[in-house]
C-alpha cells in the first residue's frame, strides 16, 4: 500500500483537519462526533439539508456543505456509516426551528444509523425526515437483497434539495422534492482497479489486469459481472444501456447527464467517455439539459467510472442552475 | 452459579480480547463478501467499551450492558453498530436492575437481545447474517435453564458456533454481501462469526 497518510487510524480525523483549514469561511468542522458544518448555521427559518456516509467518496459529502446545499454533512470512517451521535450533533447544529431533512444512501449501514439518530431527535422535539437514495441500477431491487445502493444521483439529489430548502421550501416540500429526484435518478458504474482501504492495507477485491467489474459499487463492492476488459464505446454503451433501459428514459426526455469518476480515473479518460455518453443519448433522442463531469462520488483510488441519468423538467433545472457555493461545487455566486 | 456485575464486565473485557486477536480474520471475511470494516469497526467499539467501563465501574449487569450498548452505537459505525448495540441494549432492558443474573434470566436475556437484532435489521435465520449464529444460540440456552450460568453460555456458543459455520453455503439476502447474489455462496458470514467470538467470549470465563 502506498499512500500519503501517517498512521490509518488517524487518516479521516487528520483529513477533516485539512478540509477545515482549506475552507474556513464556508465550513467549520467539530470532531468527536465529526461533523462538518456551514459557516453561517443554524440559518433563520431554512430547512437543514443534512447527508453523510463513510470517508472515501470525498468530496461526497463534506464537500458540498456551504449555501445552496448542504448545511452539514457526518464523515464516517472510511467506507463506514457514521454514527448516530454524529447525526444528532449534525441535526443539533443546523436546526434553525424548520426541520431537518436526512438525505441517506440505501445501505444496511447507513440506513441503521440515520434511523436511529432520526428517532433520537424526534425524541428531542426536532421534526426529522428521511429520504433514501437508491440510483443503482446495478444491483436488483429484491425482497432477497438488501435494495438499491445509493451512488452517483446522491450529488444531484443534494444539489437539487438544497436549492429548494436555501429559496425558503418547507420540511414536507423538501420531502416530497427529494422522493422526485429519487424516481428519476439512475446511474451505474465500472471498475478498471480496486481500491485500498487504509486500514486494511490491500486492495479490496482482485480483477485481473484484463478484466473489469460491471455495476461496481463505491465500496468496491461486486455488481452485475466481471467481464474482459472493453473499449471505451462498448464500456459506455453498457452502462447506457443499463440505465436508459431501467427508468426506462425515453426519445424526449431531458436529463442532466453526471459522468463521474471514482478517483482514479483521469480526466482525459472521462472526457473521453462523456463524449461517447452524450452521442448516445443523442442517437437515442434523450436530451442532455445539463452535464457535470468529474470525480465527486469516488471510491479512494478506485479506477472506474459511473454515469448518471436524472429526468429533468423546468423545476428541476431551475434548482440545477441556482446558485450553489460548497468547496467542490461553486456556481451562480 | 449465578452471574454478577464482575461477570458481566469481565465478559466484555474478553470480548474486546477476543475482536482485537480476531480483527484482521474479520476484516478478511468481510473484504470477501462486503466492505473489509467489520473487524476494524468492531475491534475500535470494544476498545472504547473497555475504556467506558474502566471510567465508569457499572453498578449493576444491566448497567453494564447499557454501557456497552451506547458506546456501540456511538463508536462502530456501519450496520454492526445499531445491530450489536440493539442487541445489548434490548439486553440490558431485560436485565433491569437485577444484582445477578440466573439462568433462565441469560436465556432470556439472549433472547430478548436476538429479537432486537432482528426488528433493527429484518434480517430472518437463513439470510446469511448473524441472526444465523444467534438463533441456534438462544434455543440452546432456551433448553439449559436447569444448569449454571456458565454451562448454559458453553451450550450457546457451541450452537452459535454452528450456525455461524452453516451460513458458508448461504446465498446472502441482507446486508452488503446481498449485492453478490450467489457469489456470497462459499463464505463465512463475518458478522455471524463476530456473534460466534462474541458468545464465545461471554462462556469463556464463566464457571
Amino acid at each position: 500500500m502506498k499512500k500519503i497518510i501517517n498512521d490509518p487510524a488517524t487518516v479521516v480525523a487528520e483529513a477533516l483537519h485539512g478540509l477545515a483549514v482549506a475552507h474556513p469561511e464556508r465550513l467549520r468542522v467539530t470532531t468527536d462526533p465529526a461533523v462538518i458544518v456551514r459557516t453561517d448555521a443554524p440559518v433563520a427559518g431554512k430547512v437543514a439539508v443534512i447527508s453523510g456516509g463513510g470517508s472515501g467518496h470525498e468530496p461526497l459529502h463534506g464537500g458540498f456543505v456551504g449555501s445552496g446545499m448542504l448545511d452539514a454533512a457526518c464523515p464516517g470512517a472510511v467506507f463506514t456509516s457514521p454514527t448516530p451521535d454524529q447525526v444528532q450533533a449534525a441535526v443539533t447544529a443546523t436546526d434553525a426551528g424548520a426541520g431537518a431533512l436526512l438525505l441517506v444512501k440505501n445501505y444496511t449501514g447507513d440506513v441503521l444509523n440515520f434511523e436511529t439518530a432520526a428517532e433520537l431527535a424526534e425524541a428531542t422535539g426536532t421534526p426529522v425526515r428521511s429520504v433514501l437514495i437508491d440510483d443503482d441500477v446495478a444491483v436488483a431491487d429484491s425482497t432477497f437483497t438488501a435494495g438499491r445502493r445509493g451512488v452517483g444521483g446522491t450529488l444531484l439529489l443534494e444539489k437539487i434539495v438544497g436549492a429548494a430548502a436555501e429559496r425558503g421550501t418547507d420540511l414536507d416540500g423538501c420531502a416530497r422534492l427529494a422522493a422526485s429526484v429519487v424516481a428519476g435518478v439512475r446511474s451505474m458504474g465500472v471498475a478498471l482497479t480496486a481500491p485500498t482501504v487504509p486500514h486494511v492495507g490491500e486492495p479490496s477485491f482482485t480483477l485481473g489486469a484484463d478484466e473489469m467489474e460491471i455495476g461496481i459499487g463505491i465500496h468496491g463492492e461486486p455488481g452485475r459481472a466481471r467481464v474482459p476488459l472493453e473499449d471505451a464505446d462498448r464500456l459506455v454503451a453498457r452502462l447506457v444501456d443499463a440505465i436508459v433501459s431501467d427508468l426506462p428514459f425515453v426519445a424526449g426526455d431531458r436529463v442532466i447527464l453526471f459522468t463521474n469518476s471514482m478517483g482514479g480515473t483521469p480526466l482525459l479518460e472521462l472526457y473521453l467517455a462523456h463524449g461517447i455518453a452524450e452521442r448516445l443519448l443523442a442517437e437515442r433522442g434523450i436530451e442532455v439539459a445539463r452535464r457535470l463531469v468529474g470525480p465527486y462520488v469516488t471510491s479512494l483510488e478506485m479506477q472506474g467510472m459511473s454515469l448518471t441519468l436524472l429526468r429533468a423538467d423546468d423545476q428541476l433545472l431551475d434548482l440545477w442552475d441556482a446558485p450553489v457555493c460548497t468547496p467542490a461545487l461553486r456556481w451562480g455566486m | 452459579m449465578a452471574c454478577t456485575t464482575e461477570d458481566v464486565v469481565a465478559a466484555l473485557r474478553r470480548c474486546a480480547e477476543v475482536i482485537s486477536e480476531h480483527r484482521d480474520e474479520l476484516v478478511e471475511l468481510d473484504r470477501e463478501i462486503g466492505d473489509a470494516d467489520h473487524g476494524e469497526n468492531l475491534n475500535r467499539g470494544f476498545a472504547a467499551v473497555v475504556s467506558a467501563v474502566d471510567s465508569t465501574m457499572p453498578e449493576t449487569p444491566g448497567a453494564a450492558l447499557k454501557l456497552a450498548a451506547t458506546t456501540l452505537i456511538s463508536k462502530v459505525g456501519g450496520a454492526a453498530g445499531p445491530l450489536y448495540g440493539t442487541a445489548f441494549l434490548r439486553a440490558a432492558t431485560t436485565v433491569g436492575d437485577a444484582a445477578e443474573l440466573d439462568a433462565p434470566m441469560v436465556a432470556k436475556v439472549l433472547r430478548a437481545a436476538m429479537d432486537g437484532v432482528v426488528a433493527r435489521g429484518k434480517a430472518e435465520q437463513g439470510d446469511k447474517t448473524m441472526v444465523d449464529a444467534l438463533h441456534p444460540a438462544v434455543l440452546a440456552a432456551e433448553s439449559a435453564t436447569e444448569v449454571p450460568v456458565g454451562e448454559l453460555l458453553k451450550a450457546a456458543a457451541t450452537a452459535a458456533s454452528e450456525g455461524a459455520a452453516a451460513t458458508v453455503p448461504l446465498v446472502a439476502r441482507k446486508g452488503r454481501a446481498s449485492y453478490l447474489g450467489e457469489r456470497s455462496a462459499g463464505h463465512l458470514d463475518p458478522g455471524a462469526r463476530s456473534t460466534e467470538l462474541l458468545l464465545g467470549a461471554f462462556a469463556g470465563g464463566q464457571r
